[in-house]
């Protein structure tokens, strides 16, 4: 399948993140048609085109855009989540980097497809560098009088603010970045009410992910039959692949729906010399992991799903025979561990009994007990935990445990290290010196 | 002692939202650029200028990674140790780093000039193993490599990001954070090979 640049399509033009740039390849163009027709008319475009959100969970975007309810005298509120803080999502960073006006226009159609007059950017704290490109595209934006009051003569007032996180992966959770944005600790609310009735402030609210927001412009422009061409049937359109690991061509790669990871793998260069593909995981760790005999299947929130993981937010990690599964698992439960925000106990204090329990397999000391308990804690975590963090730590064990249960037998007296020399999974050499 | 400059920038993020509270990360960020740490004092002109407690303040500050409560330094020197860039070699690089400086996880240099932290998933992967300097990113690091780029900015020698602008320091960065922007985006390099993989070969033709 061929690579198909579209929100990546001009990324090679240094001036692109500039509104005379962005301008220069039909920027803003949609705006002014979106402006010309109705709201409903746009939400009813984008749920026809099937676009599914890009954040991780590939929920209908113009369905989650009907939820809000209309004329009911409330302000509406647009949040993007730009908090991408998933290990492996590498996109959004890149897109707001480079084409942070597809992300400002998508907002403006967004908010007056939602009937919102003010819209807010929330970028993780960590990343300035994409922060001052999206401020600088709004600010451009507002001197030029796409945001503001009365926009292009519509009667469409709009205020956009770029917010700054300060560190906390589970801000990235819809709700717990409304309390962030709140002003409060970021920690996730009970659904119902849904964002979309009850959401900042209390009022209606869409979030959608920086990707999701991107596409908006592209299908506003070129139509409803032109995205459909890309993808399936239920997973429309195309997607940015960011490829990592160990592979020779680490990097983005715009694809439709429905690209295979080998087709991915073969367009990244393959793998290392001499190395062979030992597991990969769809779209960030909080997914399943799987193995060379899942290249071929087709990379859709369908196919995904049907071979017991998902497309998550389609950013392929890949490693190779050098790799110690029993090593990338503690590595990841460390992380869901230090992430958990200790809200609801499953959560909260599984993921320390995990992370405890695995290091003594990193270790070499874990026990063909410990492995048992690996199985039933995880099963106690999935499904009763208050959001979808809890799970998502529930995931990593399980899924090594499908393909590799060999290497965490082997853990029960060998160390990580020693089954697997961590300098052979290094990208550089030299570092034995 | 939080000066009125500070407090006129607190004001100005506070009417950035419906709601004034919002403002608080944002606020907390500036307390940062201007003590290069969040302070008792820091976090009660939150307090004052949002009418809450500092109870409030605290409650919420300490739960996100970001703030510190002693001095950072000069430079904040972070090293991704999440999975795919601790086993492509971050691991090896952030213990370089650590010897270099003499300082551990989440704590000053032995001369204080520069802060230590084992970072997570950067957004970053495809250029691992990455570190960052005052949060801009240095991408595709060799434990070498970071070495070397500590020893620069301990001269006070010029540093760029690989992907951003000139490195300043620390408190610059927070700056940049609280009032989410900078006069920075127009310079410095922001695109590299790695984000236009996919693009150049479909531009080649070179497609199956
Ligand atoms: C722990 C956790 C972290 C998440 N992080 C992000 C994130 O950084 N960016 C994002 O867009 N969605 C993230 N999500 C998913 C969001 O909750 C939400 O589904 C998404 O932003 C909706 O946007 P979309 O419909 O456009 O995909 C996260 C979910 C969880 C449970
Ligand atoms: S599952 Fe974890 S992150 Fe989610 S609410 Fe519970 S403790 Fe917090
Ligand atoms: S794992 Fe290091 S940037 Fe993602």
């Amino acid at each position: 399948m061929k690579l198909t640049p579209v929100i990546t399509q001009h990324w090679d033009d240094p001036t692109l993140y500039t509104l005379d740039g962005y301008k220069s390849h039909g920027g803003y163009e949609a705006l002014a048609k979106a402006l010309k027709s109705d709201p409903d008319s746009i939400i009813a475009t984008i749920k026809d085109s099937g676009l599914r959100g890009r954040g991780g969970a590939g929920f209908p975007t113009g369905l989650k855009w009907s939820f809000v309810p209309q004329n009911d005298g409330k302000p509406h509120y647009l949040v993007v989540n730009a908090d991408e803080s998933e290990p492996g999502a590498c996109k959004d960073i890149p897109i707001m980097m480079a084409n942070p006006h597809a992300l400002v226009e998508g907002v403006i159609i967004t908010s007056f497809a939602i009937r919102a007059n003010h819209a807010f950017i929330y970028i993780r704290g960590e990343v300035p560098a994409a922060i001052r490109k999206v401020a600088y595209a709004v600010k451009q934006a507002r001197e030029a009088g796409l945001i503001g009051k009365n926009i292009q003569g519509s009667g469409f007032d709009l205020e956009v603010t770029v917010h700054s996180g300060a560190g906390a992966y589970i801000c990235g959770e819809e709700t717990a970045l409304l309390d962030s944005l709140e002003g409060y600790r970021g920690q996730p609310r009970l659904k119902p009410p849904f964002p979309a009735v009850a959401g900042l402030y209390s009022s209606p609210t869409v979030i959608n992910n920086v990707e999701t927001i991107a596409n908006i412009p592209y299908i506003i422009d070129r139509g409803v039959e032109w995205f459909r061409e890309f993808g399936t049937e239920k997973s429309p359109g195309f997607k940015v692949f960011a490829v990592s690991g160990h592979v020779q061509r680490p990097g983005i790669y715009e694809a439709p729906l429905g690209i295979t990871m080998r087709e991915l793998l073969d367009y990244a260069g393959g793998m290392r010399p001499g190395a062979e593909l030992k597991f990969w995981i769809p779209g960030g760790s909080s997914v399943p992991m799987l193995t060379a005999d899942h290249l071929d299947l087709p990379l859709t929130y369908e196919a995904m799903a049907e071979a017991g993981t998902m497309l998550g937010t389609g950013t392929p990690m890949v490693f190779d025979h050098t790799v110690s599964v029993v090593k990338a698992v503690t590595r990841w439960l460390e992380f869901y561990k230090h992430e958990s925000c200790g809200k609801c106990t499953p959560c909260r204090e599984g993921t320390y009994w995990i992370t405890g329990v695995l290091e003594k397999f990193e270790h070499g000391h874990g026990t063909e007990n410990e492995m048992e308990t690996l199985t039933t804690l995880c099963g106690q975590i999935a499904g009763r935990s208050f959001c979808a963090l809890g799970d998502a730590a529930a995931t990593p064990y399980p899924a090594a445990m499908k393909y590799f249960s060999h290497e965490f037998t082997a853990a029960t007296h060998t160390s990580a290290d020693e089954q697997f020399d961590p300098i052979a999974s290094y990208v550089f050499s030299g570092a034995r010196a | 002692m939080i000066s009125e400059s500070t407090r006129l920038k607190m004001r100005e993020l506070a009417k950035r939202y419906p709601n004034p509270r919002s403002a608080l990360l944002p606020m907390l960020h500036l307390v940062q650029a201007e003590q290069d740490e969040v302070t008792t004092e820091g976090m009660a002109a939150c307090a004052e200028e949002l009418d809450i407690t500092s109870a409030e303040v605290t409650a919420v500050a300490t739960f996100y990674t970001m703030y510190k409560y002693s001095p950072v330094g000069r430079h904040h020197i972070g090293v991704c140790i999440n999975t795919l860039c601790g086993l492509l070699g971050g691991d090896a690089v952030y213990e370089r780093v650590a010897e270099r400086l003499g300082a551990s996880h989440n704590g000053p240099s032995a001369d204080g000039n520069f802060w230590l932290e084992r970072i997570e998933c950067q957004a970053a992967c495809t250029h691992a193993p990455v570190m960052t300097v005052d949060w801009e990113f240095m991408d595709d690091v060799t434990p070498q490599s970071a070495v070397a780029l500590i020893d620069k900015l301990a001269s006070g020698e010029e540093v760029w990001s690989t992907r951003g602008p000139m490195i300043r320091d620390f408190q610059a960065t927070e700056h940049t954070l609280a009032m989410a922007e900078d006069d920075l985006a127009t310079v410095g390099n922001y695109v590299d090979e790695k984000m236009l993989a996919g693009l150049k070969i479909a531009k080649s033709g070179a497609q199956q």
